[in-house]
């Protein structure tokens, strides 16, 4: 990988639960993020997956800042953004931005769209001088492909597509490098998602940013991502390029959850094989020992119990596709998802 | 014919306006089919399910029009007891949000045993053990331990399971489910479709569902009608549809997903907005959004022509677009 733009190493968040009135006591802690690490290259897409409550939103919520990490580094550009504080840490924070899921609930129904694109520049005055501000509002809306005639109405006269798109203005109005972009189209239609995940891809052409694209949906994130990282109860189970995790899973837990997701083929009815898990995710605040996905996992055995999967390259495969990061003691190949039929105008022509 | 709805017609009124929800649905399913309806959020599904159950909200709603025969009797003209009695052994249905569509003051053995001392006149402990049946069939683990349990205490899938337990206790020969799984991870979306679909089997019911997920319709229907502005455009056995699709709006829906066995170019994007109920377009609803639109389109509705048998599609030209 080229010299990364963000690289994370050991975040960890822990939320304290508390218990007590007049004397709070810990008397434990939900284990929301655990131990994770990646990196993001400039002008790459890092595609974040896995069931809800693994902690998805939490590392967001650490990379743009708006929660501390218990442990860790966040180091943008090879500086460590967690021990900044004050100026420098301003400065650093206008380059990553974030999006957010839910386009009805994040914009404030009483500020104009221009208000709301603008307020960025409150903060940050240095980027947009106060005379200059409408006139980039307006170039912000017409990127996302509103009409810039907008800029006086507000959110409630926008549908969760439009709005969508106003939030990635808002992302945009400090130029940064890197959008962490949290759910931006699961509340969508799907006609209108496909808008919008057209859009976000013409602006990082555009633009050479850097996504962190956190989602659940396992189609989506193939399309928009370069590199994808799994994760499971606070940790990452497997990571590798969309082709190593999509084709190549050697995790079982990466392999149920893709064999669960419907294809929309009707004739892969019978060419796939389902991995039903069995029973729920387990609570974040009382993980199992040893491998967290035990608990779940077909392939368990006593040693899952008693050792921490490391997140390594197997050695059994050294070489190859499957030649990337799982945290699994047995981790070995499975392709869940069907190679793709030829498309039919293949076969016609 | 278990359930047939014929030229369906439900509106709102609002502040602003008269909302034409529901223009002329027309679908049907038999015994042991699975009907999958498909459409974005406001095209009517929960609406005409509403209609077909009873449950509609009126006043503001009402329904302006058509027929919702069962078992071949009329719904909307019979005594209102009667429709009771037919609804209440007949059909039974599935919501997406099943913490709220419990009561969660009263543990779940209650509210299921409740079913059979109200409609079978059982007693009190008969219903119980009714209960933990309804909870083995439907795999909640220590079903015996857990029958006083209230639903806050369940995980999502669990409640969700424990709706289809509801659902079934009295041999409804209908279910209707409304988005069950939307609100689920996908490999707990997989086991509870997986549990719908073993008992559908079994019983040979007639199922209902309503998504906006052409994956899960791939998966589990037989048959599939797609609806725009409150009418069916496209219905179609689900082979077929896919394969090639005879109305450009389920064309569009279907280039418009991203797919998991490969990560493809640009996604088509349909363009535009869906319509606003209070001023549907004239002439084709699609029409504003449709590549192939042309000037009949805006002066007149197409009618559900039948394009092949058990087919229909409600545009001018389906051949041109089954053909391209
Ligand atoms: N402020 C908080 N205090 C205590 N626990 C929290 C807090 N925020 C999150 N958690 C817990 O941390 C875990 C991870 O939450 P997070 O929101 O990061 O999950 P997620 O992967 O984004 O899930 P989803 O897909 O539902 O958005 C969850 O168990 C959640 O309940
Ligand atoms: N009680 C009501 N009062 C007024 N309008 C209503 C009412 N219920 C539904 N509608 C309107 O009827 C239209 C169709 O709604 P419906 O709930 O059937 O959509 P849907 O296809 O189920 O969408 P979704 O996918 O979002 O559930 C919507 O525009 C909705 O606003
Ligand atoms: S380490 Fe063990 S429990 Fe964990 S995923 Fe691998 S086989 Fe399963
Ligand atoms: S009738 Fe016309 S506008 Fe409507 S779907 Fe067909 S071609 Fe498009
Ligand atoms: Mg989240
Ligand atoms: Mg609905």
């Amino acid at each position: 990988m080229a010299e990364p733009i963000l690289e994370v190493r050991g975040l960890v968040k822990h939320y304290p639960l508390t218990q007590g009135i007049l004397f709070r006591k810990q008397i434990g802690a939900v284990k929301a993020v655990d131990g994770v690490s990646f990196g993001l290259a400039a002008g790459e897409t890092l595609g974040i997956v896995g069931e809800s409550g693994c902690g998805k939103s939490t590392v967001a919520k650490m990379l743009v800042n708006l929660e501390r990490p218990t442990a860790g580094a966040i180091s943008y550009k090879g500086q460590d953004i967690t021990k900044l504080s004050g100026r420098a840490l301003k400065a650093v924070r206008r380059n990553i931005q974030m999006v957010f899921q839910d386009p009805y609930t994040s914009l404030n129904p009483r500020m104009t769209v221009g208000d709301i694109i603008g307020e960025p520049y409150e903060i940050h005055p240095e980027v947009a001088p106060k005379g200059d501000r409408r006139r980039r509002v307006q170039e912000l809306l017409d990127v996302v492909g509103l009409n810039p005639e907008y800029i006086n109405r507000y959110p409630h006269q926008f549908s969760g597509g439009q709005r969508q798109r106003i939030g990635i203005a808002r992302g945009l109005a400090l130029r940064p490098e890197v959008i962490v972009a949290d759910e931006p189209v699961s509340a969508l239609d799907v006609s209108v998602q496909a808008q919008v995940v057209n859009l976000l891809e013409r602006l990082q052409g555009e633009f050479g940013l850097s996504y962190v694209f956190i989602a659940h949906d396992l189609s989506i994130v193939r399309h928009i991502s370069d590199r994808v990282a799994v994760m499971y109860l606070g940790r990452i189970a497997e990571t590798g390029t969309d082709t190593q995790i999509y084709d190549h899973p050697t995790h079982p837990y990466t392999q149920a959850l893709l064999s669960a997701v419907p294809v929309p083929d009707p004739g892969a009815r019978e060419r796939r094989e389902r991995i039903i898990l069995t029973g729920d995710v387990p609570s974040p605040a009382n993980p199992p020992s040893g491998c967290t996905f035990r608990t779940r996992c077909w392939k368990a055995e006593a040693r899952c119990a008693a050792e921490v999967p490391l997140l390594a390259v197997p050695q059994a495969f050294p070489s190859g596709p499957a030649a990337h990061p799982s945290a699994c003691h047995f981790a070995a190949e499975k392709r869940v998802v069907p190679p793709a039929p030829p498309t039919p105008g293949d076969a016609d022509g | 014919m278990l359930l047939e709805v014929r030229d369906l017609h439900v509106e709102f009124k609002t502040r602003d306006g008269v909302a034409k929800a529901v223009n002329g649905v027309n679908y049907s399913v038999d015994e042991g089919e699975t009907l999958a309806v498909l459409g974005e959020s406001g095209s009517g599904k929960s609406v005409t399910a509403q209609a077909v159950m009873g449950i509609l909200d009126v006043p503001p709603g009402r329904i302006a029009g058509g027929e919702i025969l069962f078992k071949g009797k009329n719904l909307l003209t019979m005594k209102e007891e009667e429709r009771r009695r037919v609804r209440g052994a007949g059909m039974a249905m599935i919501f997406q949000d099943a913490l709220s569509s419990l009561n969660p003051v009263l543990s779940v053995g209650a509210q299921l045993g409740e079913m059979y001392e109200v409609h079978r006149g059982m007693s009190r402990k008969d219903a119980r053990t009714k209960a933990v049946e309804l909870m083995d069939r439907v795999r909640i683990p220590a079903a015996r331990q857990r029958v006083g349990d209230y639903p806050h205490q369940f995980s999502g899938g669990m409640r969700q399971r424990i709706m289809i337990a509801m659902a079934l206790a009295l041999d409804p020969s209908l279910i209707i489910a409304d988005e069950p799984t939307t609100a689920l991870d996908v490999t707990v979306q997989a086991q509870v479709m997986d549990l719908l679909a073993e008992l559908q089997r079994e019983m040979s019911m007639g199922l209902i569902l309503i998504t906006h997920d052409l994956g899960v319709v791939a998966d589990v229907a037989d048959r599939i009608a797609v609806m725009y502005a409150g009418r069916i455009v496209e219905n179609a056995p689900v082979h077929d549809l896919y394969a090639a699709p005879a109305h450009p709006y389920t064309r569009g829906l279907l280039d418009s997903i991203p797919r998991l066995d490969q990560k493809g170019q640009d996604l088509y994007a349909i363009k535009g907005l869906p319509p606003n109920l209070l001023a549907i377009p004239a002439g084709c609803a699609f029409n504003p959004r449709c590549p192939m639109a042309r000037a009949a389109c805006r002066a007149e509705v197409p009618p559900l022509a039948d394009v092949a048998p058990g087919r229909a599609s409600a545009c001018f030209f389906w051949k041109e677009c089954l053909g391209g």
